[in-house]
């Protein structure tokens, strides 16, 4: 059985619109429309779209936040919104531009409090946070009240008060957001090596498609509250016809009507000595031989396709 | 990753109770440190609430001074500097104005996190607000009692189970008052800004909680109507009525049991009100 699963899942919000002075009128919005999906124990989803396509939306109604207007959701057996206490005990949750922590006590209190609040027995409450205190690197500021920390300080505070309880699955929305370039890499590689272990089930939400390229196998993209993609990475560049691009520098400058089979020239830069071609195939090394053979190549580079292109033009189709 | 993603149950389902009450006693204890934290802030406070204190108990003694018969709504001299001086100090414990948190989080979407615990909302806001009164107890309460001792005559109760009833009403003044700002804080979950409700709140709360003036200073027929059909006068008026024993054995008990009977009503007004804000809420943002 799926650790999560969805079922037609819906949600419609009322707005009300002003029309003239007094007047308003009542117009439904469609955050979600009839998401069916379904995530097994230990897998790792990233869930992307672009702003108000529903992600975060979804990730309330899975925790329980939010009443689903139509269809149905299980999260580790359990009805979210019904069961919502029962599901806290088992969910870990991070929300980026949230915070779980008390604002004016320091971490180690406030993760000495979440020890109560989830009723964890001490010996495992202290085993899983020495983890994290190695792993996030979290000693310098223990004692240091939340308002005061940097927020990849309290991210990593954060994603600890997420973890301290031992969830089976872990929902994350936008972690990464805000944070510089070393915090980022830090909370990736935490989330990797807890990943790793295939006991955590993870959703992340990010519009960091770095986080996704690291961290998940599994990609889901949404746009206007449904599911546009769900596949590999590689099953996304292959259907939107991504490409690996060769970048070859020559010695002598090449034609501009140069013609190789198994790839396309699309640009020619430094007065014709270094050209570019985009690989018709996965394979690159019958077009490298060719290449070699007809035009003397002094370098070469083999470029993956980029996962944002393709996303954008995900987006903007 | 051993240590971190092993499922572990809760501690065992044999000993619910003693579960609950650590659970209860880690939040309050929660409450109580984090306004431990702003020591400025408390210094300030009491030194404010002891000048407000003075200026108040000279009306008041003024009030009595010129009186008929020198026992304005009842009190004496003694009685009503002590109702003055306590009030001071009971002020910051009952928590009679400014608190917005619950609004702030709802407007924020943090309200969203109280969602993510396995505790209820209610009990994760009344359990740091017992720790927040008697954080408030020992360094908001006692200061200005103290300063008001040594300034003027105090009374001392007469019977032996007043400063004990005393306790209790307190206790009952605190649920009582959480109940009341937990509901016009949730009123942002309908308006999105309670501002509007909270200033009526503060405004009214002064007045009808017996803080401007002693509430026996009314006309019976009113006092009784704020006694019985608003929960106000239960906020401070009845724990200081208590304390002074304005009353016989038999009302100031009655009090008591009046003030248990408007908490038990607003805590589970609060709750309701919660439920019905979680089936219709919209966790702002994100």
């Amino acid at each position: 059985m799926s650790v999560i699963a969805m079922r037609g899942l819906r949600k419609d919000f009322t707005v009300r619109v002003g029309r003239g002075r007094l007047r308003r009128e009542k117009r439904t919005v469609t955050a979600v429309d009839g998401i069916d999906l379904g995530i097994e124990r230990g897998e790792m989803v990233g869930y992307i779209g672009p702003n108000g396509a529903g992600k975060s939306t979804t990730l309330k109604m899975l925790t329980g936040v939010l009443t689903p207007s139509a269809g149905e959701v299980s999260v580790c057996g359990l009805s979210p919104v019904p069961q919502r206490t029962r599901l806290a005990l088992t969910i870990g949750v991070v929300f980026g531009q949230r915070s779980q922590l008390w604002w004016d006590l320091p971490l180690r209190d406030s993760f000495a409090l979440l020890r109560h609040v989830y009723r964890v027995p001490a010996g495992a409450h202290a085993a899983r946070l020495r983890r994290c205190r190695a792993l996030l690197e979290l000693d310098e500021f223990l004692d240091t009240p939340v308002r005061q920390l940097s927020l990849g300080q309290r991210m990593r505070g954060e994603l600890t008060a997420a973890l301290l309880h031992g969830p089976s699955v872990l929902f994350l929305d936008e972690p990464t957001i805000g944070l510089d370039v070393v915090s980022k890499q830090a909370v990736r590689s935490f989330l990797a090596e807890l990943g790793g272990s295939g006991d955590v089930t993870m959703v992340l939400t990010t519009h960091d498609l770095a986080d996704i390229e690291r961290l998940c196998r599994r990609l889901v993209v949404i746009d206007h509250g449904r599911v546009v993609h769900d596949g590999t990475i590689e099953a996304l560049h292959a259907r939107y016809g991504s490409r690996r691009r060769l970048v070859v520098d020559l010695d002598a400058p090449l034609a501009p009507d140069f013609a190789v089979p198994g790839a396309e020239l699309v640009a020619l830069d430094a007065g014709g000595h270094r050209a570019s071609f985009d690989l018709l195939s996965s394979v690159a090394g019958a077009v490298v031989a060719e290449l070699t053979s007809l035009a003397a190549v002094r370098d070469l580079a083999l470029v993956e396709p980029d996962i944002e292109d393709v996303v954008a033009r995900l987006y903007r189709s | 990753m051993d240590g971190l993603d092993a499922r572990v149950p809760v501690i065992s389902p044999r000993r619910p109770f003693r579960d609950w009450v650590s659970t209860f006693g880690a939040l309050s204890w929660s409450g109580f440190r984090r306004y431990a934290t702003y020591r400025q802030a408390t210094i300030a406070g009491s030194f404010t609430n002891t000048v407000f204190g003075f200026l108040r108990c000279y009306v008041l003694l003024a009030v009595a001074a010129g009186a008929a018969g020198g026992r304005p709504g009842g009190y004496g001299a003694e009685q009503l500097a002590s109702f003055v001086w306590v009030g001071q100090g009971l002020l910051t414990v009952v928590s009679l104005w400014g608190w917005t948190e619950l609004a702030d989080r709802i407007r924020s979407g943090d309200v969203a996190a109280d969602l993510l615990r396995p505790v209820p909302p209610i009990v994760g806001y009344l359990a740091p607000d017992l720790g927040r009164a008697g954080h408030a107890m020992i360094f908001r309460f006692l200061p200005p009692l103290a300063v008001g001792a040594l300034f003027f005559d105090l009374y001392a109760p007469s019977r032996w189970f007043t400063v004990p009833l005393f306790a209790l009403s307190i206790v009952l003044a605190v649920v009582a008052s959480l109940g009341l700002r937990f509901l016009v804080n949730a009123t942002a979950y309908w308006l999105h800004d309670a501002r509007g409700p909270i200033a009526l709140w503060t405004l009214s709360a002064g007045v009808l909680a017996g803080l401007y003036f002693p509430l026996r200073f009314l006309p019976d027929w009113l006092a009784v109507l704020l006694w019985v059909a608003t929960p106000f006068p239960g906020l401070l008026q009845t724990p200081l009525d208590v304390l002074v024993e304005r009353d016989p054995a038999p009302v100031q008990l009655g009090l008591v049991a009046l003030q248990a009977v408007w908490a038990t009503a607003l805590i589970t007004a609060a709750v309701f009100v919660q439920r019905r804000a979680e089936r219709r809420l919209v966790a702002q943002g994100g």
